[in-house]
């Protein structure tokens, strides 16, 4: 039996579905960052996986999974300080009840 | 021909990925939530340790296990009150969100299995050898595959990052 290209994609593949899931369910705002996460997660896998799989003497898959790892990291420290702020305004981070932006 | 011992490493971290990716999207406490994607992101190292890029599984524990996953435990520690459950989702939300998933899942999927050129291709036996002298000679050259102007631009990205944290969370 042999690990082939596709019995990697598959779980990132599901991985991605979930996160699509998340995002326009949940309602919280952590939440759906995690969500973000799980998809972003699942793309730097397939970059890493096709750069293994097709062109194994390259590294320029491997150097876009790096360059999207630090490019979510500075994202989410941001999006959290965005959504640590707005709980301090509105006293909550349910996307229902916060619409002072609204008309 | 792959050995035992990858192909049960595989069952064990595919099984892992999608059992705690469903569980961080459908569990009701937001901090189990964050414990289960930490899961998924150790397994998502496991995957690249197994392609042979040791650097990038090692970025992967240190940047997003070790330091995403905290600014999450701290952000939810600070927003939350402790055993807080989400409100039951309305289930209209339910149907589009499962159906969007679904149906994205199943046209990506459908695309993968009918086009079948190298999706049965195996690496048994072969290897790559990615060390970190490569790693930072590719990161530093500017040479026709290299990233120095890339990696600048991510430093400057950091610092306006690291400027835009603190003047959002600065108390005024």
């Amino acid at each position: 039996m042999d690990l082939t290209l596709y019995m990697y994609l598959i779980p990132s593949l599901i991985m991605f579905g979930c996160g699509v899931y998340g995002f326009i369910t949940r309602k919280n705002m952590i939440a759906i960052m995690i969500s973000i996460e799980l998809m972003l997660n699942s793309v730097d896998i397939n970059f890493v996986l096709f750069n293994r799989y097709l062109f194994p003497g390259q590294m320029d898959g491997m150097f876009f999974s790096l360059f999207a790892i630090a490019i979510a990291a500075a994202e989410t420290a941001l999006a959290l300080a965005i959504i640590i702020n707005v709980f301090r305004i509105a006293k909550d981070v349910d996307i229902n009840k916060i619409t002072k932006l609204k008309f | 021909m792959e050995s035992l011992g990858n192909i049960i490493l595989y069952f064990i971290v595919a099984i892992a990925i999608i059992a705690f990716s469903v569980l961080t999207v459908t569990t009701r406490k937001i901090l189990r939530s964050a414990t289960y994607l930490l899961f998924v992101l150790f397994a998502t190292a496991i995957i690249y340790f197994q392609m042979d890029y040791q650097f990038l599984g090692a970025v992967q524990i240190a940047v997003y296990a070790g330091g995403i996953l905290v600014l999450f435990v701290f952000a939810i520690m600070l927003t939350h009150k402790p055993g807080q459950d989400a409100d039951v989702l309305a289930s209209h939300r339910r149907w589009l969100g499962l159906s969007a998933a679904l149906g994205g899942v199943a046209l990506c999927g459908y695309g993968l299995f009918s086009y079948a050129g190298f999706i049965g291709k195996s690496i048994a036996g072969s290897s790559v050898d990615i060390n970190m002298e490569k790693i930072g000679q590719f990161l530093l050259s500017t040479d026709k595959y290299g990233y120095l102007l890339p990696f600048e631009a991510i430093s400057v990205l950091l610092l306006a990052c690291i400027i835009g944290g603190v003047v959002i969370a600065r108390r005024r």
